[in-house]
Protein backbone atom coordinates (compact mmCIF):
# COMPACT_ATOMS: atom_id res chain seq x y z
CA UNK A 1 0.00 0.00 0.00
CA UNK A 2 1.32 3.44 -0.92
CA UNK A 3 2.07 5.86 1.88
CA UNK A 4 -0.81 8.24 2.61
CA UNK A 5 -0.41 11.89 1.54
CA UNK A 6 -0.41 13.15 5.10
CA UNK A 7 0.88 10.97 7.84
CA UNK A 8 1.22 12.35 11.34
CA UNK A 9 2.30 9.51 13.55
CA UNK A 10 2.51 9.03 17.31
CA UNK A 11 2.36 12.77 18.03
CA UNK A 12 3.13 13.69 21.61
CA UNK A 13 3.27 17.23 22.93
CA UNK A 14 1.41 20.17 24.50
CA UNK A 15 1.63 23.86 25.29
CA UNK A 16 3.18 23.72 28.73
CA UNK A 17 4.66 20.86 30.71
CA UNK A 18 1.66 18.57 30.51
CA UNK A 19 1.14 16.78 27.20
CA UNK A 20 -2.19 17.20 25.49
CA UNK A 21 -1.41 14.76 22.70
CA UNK A 22 -0.50 11.29 23.86
CA UNK A 23 0.53 9.37 20.80
CA UNK A 24 -2.07 10.60 18.37
CA UNK A 25 -1.84 9.38 14.78
CA UNK A 26 -3.64 10.93 11.81
CA UNK A 27 -3.36 9.98 8.16
CA UNK A 28 -5.18 11.35 5.13
CA UNK A 29 -5.02 10.04 1.57
CA UNK A 30 -5.15 12.14 -1.55
CA UNK A 31 -8.66 13.52 -2.01
CA UNK A 32 -9.90 11.99 1.21
CA UNK A 33 -11.96 13.74 3.85
CA UNK A 34 -10.72 12.98 7.36
CA UNK A 35 -12.69 14.17 10.35
CA UNK A 36 -11.50 14.41 13.93
CA UNK A 37 -14.25 14.16 16.53
CA UNK A 38 -14.24 13.61 20.25
CA UNK A 39 -15.36 15.08 23.55
CA UNK A 40 -14.39 18.54 24.73
CA UNK A 41 -10.76 18.80 25.71
CA UNK A 42 -9.78 15.67 23.80
CA UNK A 43 -7.10 17.60 21.94
CA UNK A 44 -8.87 17.76 18.56
CA UNK A 45 -7.80 21.29 17.67
CA UNK A 46 -4.41 20.71 19.29
CA UNK A 47 -3.86 17.68 17.06
CA UNK A 48 -4.60 19.77 14.01
CA UNK A 49 -2.33 22.58 15.20
CA UNK A 50 0.41 20.01 15.71
CA UNK A 51 -0.01 18.85 12.12
CA UNK A 52 0.29 22.47 11.00
CA UNK A 53 3.37 23.15 13.14
CA UNK A 54 1.76 25.57 15.61
CA UNK A 55 2.78 23.27 18.44
CA UNK A 56 6.17 21.76 19.18
CA UNK A 57 6.10 17.98 19.27
CA UNK A 58 8.19 16.08 21.77
CA UNK A 59 7.71 12.85 19.87
CA UNK A 60 6.27 11.74 16.62
CA UNK A 61 6.68 12.88 13.05
CA UNK A 62 4.62 14.68 10.43
CA UNK A 63 5.14 13.66 6.82
CA UNK A 64 3.54 15.33 3.83
CA UNK A 65 3.83 13.57 0.49
CA UNK A 66 6.57 11.39 1.89
CA UNK A 67 8.66 14.37 3.06
CA UNK A 68 9.37 14.84 6.77
CA UNK A 69 8.13 18.32 7.73
CA UNK A 70 8.18 17.90 11.53
CA UNK A 71 10.63 20.75 12.05
CA UNK A 72 9.09 23.28 9.64
CA UNK A 73 7.26 26.44 10.72
CA UNK A 74 3.60 26.90 9.72
CA UNK A 75 4.67 29.41 7.04
CA UNK A 76 7.06 26.89 5.53
CA UNK A 77 4.34 24.25 5.60
CA UNK A 78 2.10 26.58 3.59
CA UNK A 79 4.81 26.58 0.94
CA UNK A 80 4.82 22.78 1.06
CA UNK A 81 1.12 22.63 0.20
CA UNK A 82 -0.79 22.95 3.46
CA UNK A 83 -3.70 25.32 3.85
CA UNK A 84 -5.13 26.16 7.27
CA UNK A 85 -8.42 27.79 8.19
CA UNK A 86 -8.42 28.81 11.87
CA UNK A 87 -11.64 28.52 13.82
CA UNK A 88 -11.93 32.26 14.55
CA UNK A 89 -10.25 35.39 13.24
CA UNK A 90 -9.85 33.68 9.90
CA UNK A 91 -10.53 36.66 7.61
CA UNK A 92 -9.30 40.25 7.17
CA UNK A 93 -12.50 42.06 8.23
CA UNK A 94 -11.83 45.56 6.87
CA UNK A 95 -10.64 44.30 3.51
CA UNK A 96 -12.89 43.35 0.64
CA UNK A 97 -13.61 39.73 -0.22
CA UNK A 98 -11.40 40.06 -3.27
CA UNK A 99 -8.55 41.54 -1.23
CA UNK A 100 -8.89 38.69 1.26
CA UNK A 101 -8.36 36.24 -1.57
CA UNK A 102 -5.43 38.29 -2.91
CA UNK A 103 -3.80 38.16 0.51
CA UNK A 104 -4.33 34.40 0.52
CA UNK A 105 -2.26 34.30 -2.65
CA UNK A 106 0.44 36.57 -1.18
CA UNK A 107 3.21 33.97 -1.48
CA UNK A 108 2.37 33.20 -5.09
CA UNK A 109 4.43 34.89 -7.77
CA UNK A 110 2.45 33.56 -10.72
CA UNK A 111 -0.88 34.78 -12.03
CA UNK A 112 -3.53 33.80 -9.50
CA UNK A 113 -6.59 35.28 -11.20
CA UNK A 114 -7.67 31.85 -12.37
CA UNK A 115 -7.64 30.56 -8.79
CA UNK A 116 -9.79 33.52 -7.70
CA UNK A 117 -12.30 32.59 -10.40
CA UNK A 118 -12.27 28.99 -9.20
CA UNK A 119 -13.01 30.13 -5.65
CA UNK A 120 -15.85 32.33 -6.91
CA UNK A 121 -17.16 29.38 -8.90
CA UNK A 122 -17.10 27.25 -5.76
CA UNK A 123 -18.74 29.92 -3.60
CA UNK A 124 -21.16 31.92 -5.79
CA UNK A 125 -22.62 33.73 -2.75
CA UNK A 126 -19.18 35.16 -2.02
CA UNK A 127 -18.59 36.08 -5.65
CA UNK A 128 -21.57 38.43 -5.53
CA UNK A 129 -19.98 40.32 -2.66
CA UNK A 130 -16.43 40.53 -3.93
CA UNK A 131 -16.25 44.31 -3.45
CA UNK A 132 -17.76 44.22 0.03
CA UNK A 133 -15.73 44.16 3.25
CA UNK A 134 -15.45 40.62 4.53
CA UNK A 135 -16.32 41.77 8.05
CA UNK A 136 -19.78 42.81 6.87
CA UNK A 137 -20.72 39.32 5.65
CA UNK A 138 -22.84 36.75 7.47
CA UNK A 139 -21.16 34.01 9.50
CA UNK A 140 -21.54 31.38 6.78
CA UNK A 141 -20.23 33.68 4.07
CA UNK A 142 -17.26 34.63 6.23
CA UNK A 143 -16.39 30.95 6.56
CA UNK A 144 -16.60 30.63 2.80
CA UNK A 145 -14.21 33.58 2.44
CA UNK A 146 -11.91 31.98 5.01
CA UNK A 147 -11.89 28.66 3.12
CA UNK A 148 -11.45 30.55 -0.15
CA UNK A 149 -8.48 32.44 1.25
CA UNK A 150 -6.80 29.18 2.25
CA UNK A 151 -7.51 27.70 -1.20
CA UNK A 152 -5.64 30.55 -2.90
CA UNK A 153 -2.24 28.92 -2.36
CA UNK A 154 -3.58 25.81 -4.19
CA UNK A 155 -2.95 23.58 -1.19
CA UNK A 156 -2.84 19.79 -1.50
CA UNK A 157 -4.09 19.44 2.08
CA UNK A 158 -6.72 21.76 3.49
CA UNK A 159 -7.16 21.85 7.27
CA UNK A 160 -10.36 23.25 8.76
CA UNK A 161 -10.77 23.93 12.46
CA UNK A 162 -14.49 23.68 13.19
CA UNK A 163 -15.65 25.30 9.96
CA UNK A 164 -19.32 25.11 10.95
CA UNK A 165 -18.97 26.60 14.45
CA UNK A 166 -21.71 29.14 14.96
CA UNK A 167 -23.47 28.82 11.61
CA UNK A 168 -27.06 27.72 11.05
CA UNK A 169 -27.87 24.07 10.09
CA UNK A 170 -28.75 25.03 6.51
CA UNK A 171 -25.48 26.89 6.06
CA UNK A 172 -23.70 23.96 7.66
CA UNK A 173 -25.08 21.52 5.06
CA UNK A 174 -24.09 23.95 2.33
CA UNK A 175 -20.57 24.24 3.70
CA UNK A 176 -20.20 20.46 3.91
CA UNK A 177 -21.35 20.18 0.28
CA UNK A 178 -18.67 22.65 -0.71
CA UNK A 179 -16.05 20.76 1.26
CA UNK A 180 -16.97 17.55 -0.57
CA UNK A 181 -16.62 19.45 -3.82
CA UNK A 182 -13.15 20.66 -2.82
CA UNK A 183 -12.13 17.09 -1.94
CA UNK A 184 -13.31 15.87 -5.37
CA UNK A 185 -10.70 18.10 -7.00
CA UNK A 186 -8.06 15.95 -5.34
CA UNK A 187 -7.40 18.10 -2.27
CA UNK A 188 -7.13 16.18 0.98
CA UNK A 189 -9.23 17.54 3.82
CA UNK A 190 -8.53 17.28 7.52
CA UNK A 191 -11.12 18.84 9.75
CA UNK A 192 -12.11 19.09 13.36
CA UNK A 193 -15.85 19.14 13.92
CA UNK A 194 -18.18 19.79 16.78
CA UNK A 195 -21.15 18.57 14.72
CA UNK A 196 -19.84 15.02 14.82
CA UNK A 197 -22.84 13.25 13.25
CA UNK A 198 -23.04 15.39 10.09
CA UNK A 199 -19.28 15.48 9.74
CA UNK A 200 -18.89 11.71 9.98
CA UNK A 201 -21.54 11.32 7.28
CA UNK A 202 -19.23 12.94 4.75
CA UNK A 203 -16.01 11.51 6.18
CA UNK A 204 -13.96 8.92 4.34
CA UNK A 205 -12.11 8.34 7.55
CA UNK A 206 -13.00 9.39 11.07
CA UNK A 207 -10.81 9.70 14.12
CA UNK A 208 -12.33 9.65 17.57
CA UNK A 209 -9.85 11.20 19.96
CA UNK A 210 -10.01 10.81 23.72
CA UNK A 211 -7.40 12.41 25.97
CA UNK A 212 -5.05 13.10 23.13
CA UNK A 213 -4.98 9.54 21.81
CA UNK A 214 -6.83 7.65 19.07
CA UNK A 215 -9.78 5.75 20.53
CA UNK A 216 -11.56 4.64 17.37
CA UNK A 217 -10.44 4.93 13.77
CA UNK A 218 -12.64 3.78 10.93
CA UNK A 219 -14.60 5.00 7.95
CA UNK A 220 -17.22 7.60 8.81
CA UNK A 221 -20.05 5.15 8.04
CA UNK A 222 -18.58 2.42 10.22
CA UNK A 223 -18.12 4.79 13.17
CA UNK A 224 -21.72 5.93 12.82
CA UNK A 225 -22.82 2.33 12.85
CA UNK A 226 -20.72 1.36 15.87
CA UNK A 227 -23.10 1.28 18.85
CA UNK A 228 -20.28 2.00 21.30
CA UNK A 229 -19.23 5.15 19.42
CA UNK A 230 -22.84 6.22 19.03
CA UNK A 231 -23.60 5.80 22.67
CA UNK A 232 -20.46 7.49 23.98
CA UNK A 233 -19.79 10.27 21.49
CA UNK A 234 -22.79 10.87 19.30
CA UNK A 235 -25.45 11.02 21.94
CA UNK A 236 -27.33 7.76 21.15
CA UNK B 1 -20.55 94.82 0.14
CA UNK B 2 -20.29 94.37 3.90
CA UNK B 3 -21.36 90.80 3.49
CA UNK B 4 -18.52 90.23 1.04
CA UNK B 5 -16.12 91.90 3.44
CA UNK B 6 -17.27 89.57 6.21
CA UNK B 7 -16.77 86.60 3.92
CA UNK B 8 -13.26 87.70 2.97
CA UNK B 9 -12.40 88.29 6.63
CA UNK B 10 -13.58 84.77 7.53
CA UNK B 11 -11.53 83.34 4.67
CA UNK B 12 -8.47 85.33 5.62
CA UNK B 13 -8.47 84.88 9.37
CA UNK B 14 -10.19 81.54 9.85
CA UNK B 15 -10.51 79.33 6.78
CA UNK B 16 -7.05 79.71 5.25
CA UNK B 17 -5.00 79.50 8.47
CA UNK B 18 -7.13 76.65 9.81
CA UNK B 19 -6.92 74.75 6.55
CA UNK B 20 -3.13 75.01 6.49
CA UNK B 21 -2.84 74.09 10.16
CA UNK B 22 -5.36 71.27 9.69
CA UNK B 23 -3.34 69.87 6.82
CA UNK B 24 -0.21 69.85 8.97
CA UNK B 25 -2.07 68.10 11.80
CA UNK B 26 -3.57 65.64 9.32
CA UNK B 27 -0.13 64.59 8.08
CA UNK B 28 1.05 64.16 11.66
CA UNK B 29 -2.08 62.25 12.68
CA UNK B 30 -1.75 59.94 9.67
CA UNK B 31 1.64 58.85 10.97
CA UNK B 32 0.29 58.33 14.49
CA UNK B 33 -2.68 56.34 13.22
CA UNK B 34 -0.56 54.13 10.94
CA UNK B 35 1.80 53.28 13.80
CA UNK B 36 -1.16 52.61 16.07
CA UNK B 37 -2.89 50.39 13.51
CA UNK B 38 0.15 48.34 12.58
CA UNK B 39 2.57 48.47 15.52
CA UNK B 40 -0.32 48.66 17.98
CA UNK B 41 0.81 51.45 20.27
CA UNK B 42 0.50 55.24 20.55
CA UNK B 43 3.84 56.69 19.57
CA UNK B 44 4.58 59.59 21.90
CA UNK B 45 7.86 60.24 20.12
CA UNK B 46 6.00 61.30 16.97
CA UNK B 47 6.15 65.03 17.75
CA UNK B 48 9.87 64.85 18.38
CA UNK B 49 10.33 62.79 15.22
CA UNK B 50 8.82 65.80 13.47
CA UNK B 51 11.21 68.15 15.29
CA UNK B 52 14.28 65.99 14.68
CA UNK B 53 13.43 65.47 11.02
CA UNK B 54 12.70 69.15 10.48
CA UNK B 55 16.00 69.99 12.16
CA UNK B 56 17.75 67.74 9.67
CA UNK B 57 15.85 69.37 6.81
CA UNK B 58 16.97 72.81 8.02
CA UNK B 59 20.61 71.72 8.19
CA UNK B 60 20.41 70.33 4.66
CA UNK B 61 18.65 73.53 3.54
CA UNK B 62 21.50 75.63 4.91
CA UNK B 63 23.96 73.39 3.14
CA UNK B 64 22.12 73.73 -0.17
CA UNK B 65 21.85 77.50 0.29
CA UNK B 66 25.59 77.68 0.97
CA UNK B 67 26.10 75.91 -2.35
CA UNK B 68 24.09 78.70 -3.97
CA UNK B 69 21.13 76.51 -4.86
CA UNK B 70 17.76 78.23 -5.16
CA UNK B 71 14.32 77.09 -6.31
CA UNK B 72 13.19 80.55 -7.40
CA UNK B 73 9.89 81.33 -5.68
CA UNK B 74 9.76 77.97 -3.88
CA UNK B 75 11.64 77.36 -0.62
CA UNK B 76 14.87 75.35 -0.87
CA UNK B 77 13.57 73.25 2.04
CA UNK B 78 11.44 71.34 -0.50
CA UNK B 79 14.64 70.07 -2.08
CA UNK B 80 16.11 69.27 1.34
CA UNK B 81 12.93 67.43 2.42
CA UNK B 82 13.63 64.05 0.74
CA UNK B 83 17.15 64.03 2.18
CA UNK B 84 15.82 64.91 5.62
CA UNK B 85 13.22 62.13 5.34
CA UNK B 86 15.88 59.58 4.38
CA UNK B 87 18.15 60.57 7.28
CA UNK B 88 15.32 60.68 9.82
CA UNK B 89 13.93 57.32 8.61
CA UNK B 90 17.33 55.76 9.12
CA UNK B 91 17.37 57.12 12.66
CA UNK B 92 13.82 55.94 13.40
CA UNK B 93 14.54 52.47 12.02
CA UNK B 94 17.52 52.47 14.35
CA UNK B 95 15.27 53.19 17.35
CA UNK B 96 12.97 50.37 16.26
CA UNK B 97 15.93 48.02 16.10
CA UNK B 98 17.31 49.11 19.47
CA UNK B 99 14.10 49.72 21.43
CA UNK B 100 10.78 48.59 20.01
CA UNK B 101 11.81 45.32 18.39
CA UNK B 102 12.77 43.91 21.77
CA UNK B 103 9.28 44.52 23.15
CA UNK B 104 7.64 43.37 19.93
CA UNK B 105 9.45 40.01 20.08
CA UNK B 106 8.35 39.66 23.69
CA UNK B 107 4.79 40.51 22.65
CA UNK B 108 4.69 43.16 25.38
CA UNK B 109 1.51 45.01 26.24
CA UNK B 110 0.90 48.14 24.25
CA UNK B 111 1.25 50.29 27.39
CA UNK B 112 4.86 49.11 27.68
CA UNK B 113 5.49 50.15 24.08
CA UNK B 114 3.89 53.54 24.84
CA UNK B 115 6.20 54.03 27.82
CA UNK B 116 9.19 53.01 25.71
CA UNK B 117 8.13 55.61 23.16
CA UNK B 118 8.08 58.25 25.93
CA UNK B 119 11.71 57.37 26.56
CA UNK B 120 12.50 57.64 22.87
CA UNK B 121 10.68 60.98 22.88
CA UNK B 122 12.97 62.42 25.56
CA UNK B 123 16.08 61.17 23.80
CA UNK B 124 14.98 62.62 20.46
CA UNK B 125 13.98 65.84 22.18
CA UNK B 126 17.49 66.22 23.59
CA UNK B 127 19.15 65.21 20.34
CA UNK B 128 17.16 67.82 18.44
CA UNK B 129 18.35 70.53 20.83
CA UNK B 130 21.95 69.37 20.51
CA UNK B 131 21.59 69.24 16.75
CA UNK B 132 20.05 72.61 16.08
CA UNK B 133 19.49 74.44 19.35
CA UNK B 134 16.41 75.78 21.08
CA UNK B 135 16.10 79.11 19.26
CA UNK B 136 13.41 80.05 16.84
CA UNK B 137 14.61 79.49 13.28
CA UNK B 138 13.06 80.81 10.10
CA UNK B 139 14.17 78.86 7.08
CA UNK B 140 11.67 79.87 4.42
CA UNK B 141 13.22 81.53 1.41
CA UNK B 142 11.71 82.28 -1.99
CA UNK B 143 8.46 84.22 -2.37
CA UNK B 144 6.37 84.98 0.71
CA UNK B 145 2.93 85.64 -0.71
CA UNK B 146 0.90 84.11 -3.47
CA UNK B 147 -1.77 86.76 -2.92
CA UNK B 148 -0.88 89.80 -0.83
CA UNK B 149 -3.33 92.03 1.02
CA UNK B 150 -2.51 95.10 -1.12
CA UNK B 151 -2.94 93.19 -4.39
CA UNK B 152 -6.20 91.69 -3.23
CA UNK B 153 -7.61 95.07 -2.20
CA UNK B 154 -6.51 96.62 -5.51
CA UNK B 155 -8.19 93.81 -7.52
CA UNK B 156 -11.45 93.70 -5.65
CA UNK B 157 -11.84 97.19 -4.18
CA UNK B 158 -12.97 95.66 -0.86
CA UNK B 159 -11.85 97.27 2.39
CA UNK B 160 -11.02 93.85 3.81
CA UNK B 161 -7.82 92.28 2.55
CA UNK B 162 -6.97 88.65 1.93
CA UNK B 163 -3.53 87.13 2.00
CA UNK B 164 -2.48 83.69 0.90
CA UNK B 165 1.05 82.89 1.90
CA UNK B 166 3.07 80.60 -0.32
CA UNK B 167 3.75 78.33 2.67
CA UNK B 168 0.01 77.90 3.20
CA UNK B 169 -0.69 77.07 -0.43
CA UNK B 170 2.31 74.74 -0.43
CA UNK B 171 1.02 72.99 2.70
CA UNK B 172 -2.35 72.31 1.11
CA UNK B 173 -0.90 71.10 -2.19
CA UNK B 174 1.74 68.87 -0.57
CA UNK B 175 -0.79 67.42 1.89
CA UNK B 176 -3.22 66.65 -0.92
CA UNK B 177 -0.45 64.90 -2.86
CA UNK B 178 0.69 62.94 0.21
CA UNK B 179 -2.85 61.78 1.01
CA UNK B 180 -3.51 60.81 -2.59
CA UNK B 181 -0.27 58.83 -2.75
CA UNK B 182 -0.81 57.19 0.64
CA UNK B 183 -4.39 56.11 -0.05
CA UNK B 184 -3.42 54.84 -3.47
CA UNK B 185 -0.57 52.90 -1.93
CA UNK B 186 -2.75 51.38 0.81
CA UNK B 187 -5.61 50.45 -1.50
CA UNK B 188 -3.89 49.41 -4.71
CA UNK B 189 -0.36 48.18 -4.10
CA UNK B 190 0.58 44.73 -2.90
CA UNK B 191 2.67 46.11 -0.03
CA UNK B 192 -0.06 48.54 0.99
CA UNK B 193 -2.65 45.76 1.08
CA UNK B 194 -0.25 43.62 3.08
CA UNK B 195 0.04 46.49 5.59
CA UNK B 196 -3.73 46.64 5.91
CA UNK B 197 -3.94 42.87 6.22
CA UNK B 198 -1.34 42.94 8.98
CA UNK B 199 -3.28 45.68 10.77
CA UNK B 200 -6.50 43.67 10.41
CA UNK B 201 -5.32 40.27 11.55
CA UNK B 202 -1.69 39.78 12.47
CA UNK B 203 -1.81 35.97 12.79
CA UNK B 204 -3.62 35.40 9.54
CA UNK B 205 -1.20 37.78 7.78
CA UNK B 206 1.63 35.63 9.09
CA UNK B 207 -0.12 32.48 7.83
CA UNK B 208 -0.54 34.13 4.44
CA UNK B 209 3.22 34.54 4.18
CA UNK B 210 3.41 38.30 4.90
CA UNK B 211 6.76 39.17 6.52
CA UNK B 212 5.93 41.17 9.67
CA UNK B 213 9.35 42.80 10.01
CA UNK B 214 9.08 44.16 6.49
CA UNK B 215 5.64 45.60 7.26
CA UNK B 216 7.01 47.19 10.42
CA UNK B 217 9.91 48.80 8.55
CA UNK B 218 7.60 50.07 5.84
CA UNK B 219 5.29 51.57 8.46
CA UNK B 220 8.10 53.40 10.22
CA UNK B 221 9.39 54.81 6.95
CA UNK B 222 5.96 56.02 5.80
CA UNK B 223 5.09 57.48 9.22
CA UNK B 224 8.47 59.23 9.39
CA UNK B 225 8.11 60.61 5.86
CA UNK B 226 4.70 62.02 6.80
CA UNK B 227 6.01 63.40 10.10
CA UNK B 228 9.02 65.13 8.56
CA UNK B 229 6.86 66.55 5.77
CA UNK B 230 4.34 67.84 8.31
CA UNK B 231 7.11 69.28 10.48
CA UNK B 232 8.79 71.03 7.58
CA UNK B 233 5.52 72.50 6.34
CA UNK B 234 4.68 73.65 9.86
CA UNK B 235 8.14 75.20 10.20
CA UNK B 236 7.86 76.97 6.86
CA UNK B 237 4.39 78.23 7.74
CA UNK B 238 5.17 79.45 11.25
CA UNK B 239 8.79 78.96 12.29
CA UNK B 240 10.92 76.18 13.67
CA UNK B 241 11.17 75.85 17.40
CA UNK B 242 11.94 72.46 18.89
CA UNK B 243 9.50 72.90 21.77
CA UNK B 244 6.56 73.70 19.47
CA UNK B 245 6.74 70.21 18.01
CA UNK B 246 6.53 68.67 21.42
CA UNK B 247 3.39 70.73 22.07
CA UNK B 248 1.81 69.93 18.73
CA UNK B 249 1.69 66.27 19.80
CA UNK B 250 -1.52 66.94 21.72
CA UNK B 251 -3.60 68.28 18.80
CA UNK B 252 -2.14 65.51 16.62
CA UNK B 253 -3.30 62.84 19.04
CA UNK B 254 -6.64 64.59 19.38
CA UNK B 255 -6.97 64.50 15.59
CA UNK B 256 -6.07 60.80 15.35
CA UNK B 257 -8.48 59.88 18.15
CA UNK B 258 -11.34 62.04 16.86
CA UNK B 259 -11.03 60.33 13.49
CA UNK B 260 -10.68 56.90 15.07
CA UNK B 261 -7.24 55.48 15.83
CA UNK B 262 -6.09 53.22 13.04
CA UNK B 263 -8.27 54.87 10.40
CA UNK B 264 -6.23 56.92 7.88
CA UNK B 265 -9.25 58.76 6.48
CA UNK B 266 -10.27 59.54 10.07
CA UNK B 267 -6.86 61.04 10.79
CA UNK B 268 -7.24 63.47 7.91
CA UNK B 269 -10.77 64.44 8.92
CA UNK B 270 -9.69 64.71 12.57
CA UNK B 271 -6.81 67.03 11.67
CA UNK B 272 -9.14 69.49 10.02
CA UNK B 273 -11.78 69.23 12.75
CA UNK B 274 -9.25 70.02 15.48
CA UNK B 275 -7.64 72.83 13.50
CA UNK B 276 -10.92 74.51 12.59
CA UNK B 277 -12.21 74.25 16.16
CA UNK B 278 -9.00 75.67 17.56
CA UNK B 279 -8.92 78.63 15.18
CA UNK B 280 -12.65 79.30 15.39
CA UNK B 281 -12.65 79.32 19.18
CA UNK B 282 -9.60 81.55 19.55
CA UNK B 283 -10.46 84.03 16.78
CA UNK B 284 -12.04 87.36 17.83
CA UNK B 285 -15.22 87.50 15.75
CA UNK B 286 -15.95 91.16 16.46
CA UNK B 287 -14.88 92.45 13.06
CA UNK B 288 -17.03 89.96 11.19
CA UNK B 289 -20.01 90.61 13.44
CA UNK B 290 -19.63 94.32 12.77
CA UNK B 291 -19.65 93.75 9.02
CA UNK B 292 -22.85 91.76 9.44
CA UNK B 293 -24.54 94.66 11.22
CA UNK B 294 -24.09 93.71 14.87
CA UNK B 295 -22.50 95.97 17.42
CA UNK B 296 -20.85 93.59 19.87
CA UNK B 297 -19.39 94.97 23.06
CA UNK B 298 -16.50 92.54 23.54
CA UNK B 299 -14.07 91.00 21.12
CA UNK B 300 -16.28 87.93 20.72
CA UNK B 301 -13.25 85.77 21.36
CA UNK B 302 -14.25 82.62 23.20
CA UNK B 303 -10.77 81.75 24.37
CA UNK B 304 -7.51 83.63 24.21
CA UNK B 305 -4.90 82.03 21.98
CA UNK B 306 -2.69 80.97 24.89
CA UNK B 307 -5.39 78.47 25.76
CA UNK B 308 -5.69 76.96 22.30
CA UNK B 309 -4.51 73.57 23.55
CA UNK B 310 -7.55 73.44 25.80
CA UNK B 311 -9.60 73.04 22.63
CA UNK B 312 -7.80 69.80 21.78
CA UNK B 313 -8.30 68.59 25.33
CA UNK B 314 -12.02 69.32 25.26
CA UNK B 315 -12.46 67.62 21.89
CA UNK B 316 -10.53 64.61 23.16
CA UNK B 317 -12.65 64.31 26.27
CA UNK B 318 -15.92 64.71 24.40
CA UNK B 319 -14.97 62.09 21.84
CA UNK B 320 -13.70 59.64 24.43
CA UNK B 321 -16.91 60.08 26.44
CA UNK B 322 -19.43 59.84 23.64
CA UNK B 323 -17.77 58.03 20.76
CA UNK B 324 -14.60 56.38 21.97
CA UNK B 325 -13.94 54.65 18.66
CA UNK B 326 -13.86 58.00 16.84
CA UNK B 327 -15.84 59.20 13.86
CA UNK B 328 -14.54 56.52 11.50
CA UNK B 329 -14.59 53.55 13.84
CA UNK B 330 -11.02 53.04 14.86
CA UNK B 331 -9.92 50.14 16.99
CA UNK B 332 -8.55 49.74 20.47
CA UNK B 333 -5.73 47.52 21.60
Amino acid sequence: MAEPYLSASAMRGGYGKADILNGCTLTVDQGQIAVIVGPNGAGKSTAMKAVFGMLNLREGAVKLGGEDITRLTPQERVHKGMGFVPQTHNIFPTMTVEENLEMGAFIRTDDYRETIEQVYHLFPAVADKRKQNAGELSGGQRQQVAVGRALMTKPRLLMLDEPTAGVSPIVMDELFDRIIEVARTGISILMVEQNARQALEIADIGYVLVQGANRYTDSGKALMADPEVRRTFLGG
Amino acid sequence: MDFLNALVAILNFVVIPAAAYGAQLALGALGVTLIYGILRFSNFAHGDTMAFGTGLVILVTWGLQALGISLGPLPVALLALPIGIALCSAFVLGTDRVVYRFYRKKKSDSIIMVMASVGVMFVMNGLTRLLIGVDEIRFDDGARFLISVQDFKAWTGLTEGLALRLSQALTLVVTALCCWALFRFLNKSRSGKAMRAYADNEDLALLSGIDPERIVRLTWIIATALAVTAGTLYGLDKSFKAFNYFQILLPIFAAAIVGGLGSPIGAVAGGFIVAFSEVAVTYPWKKIATYLGFQPEGLLQLLSTEYKFAVSFVILIVVLLFRPTGLFRGKAY
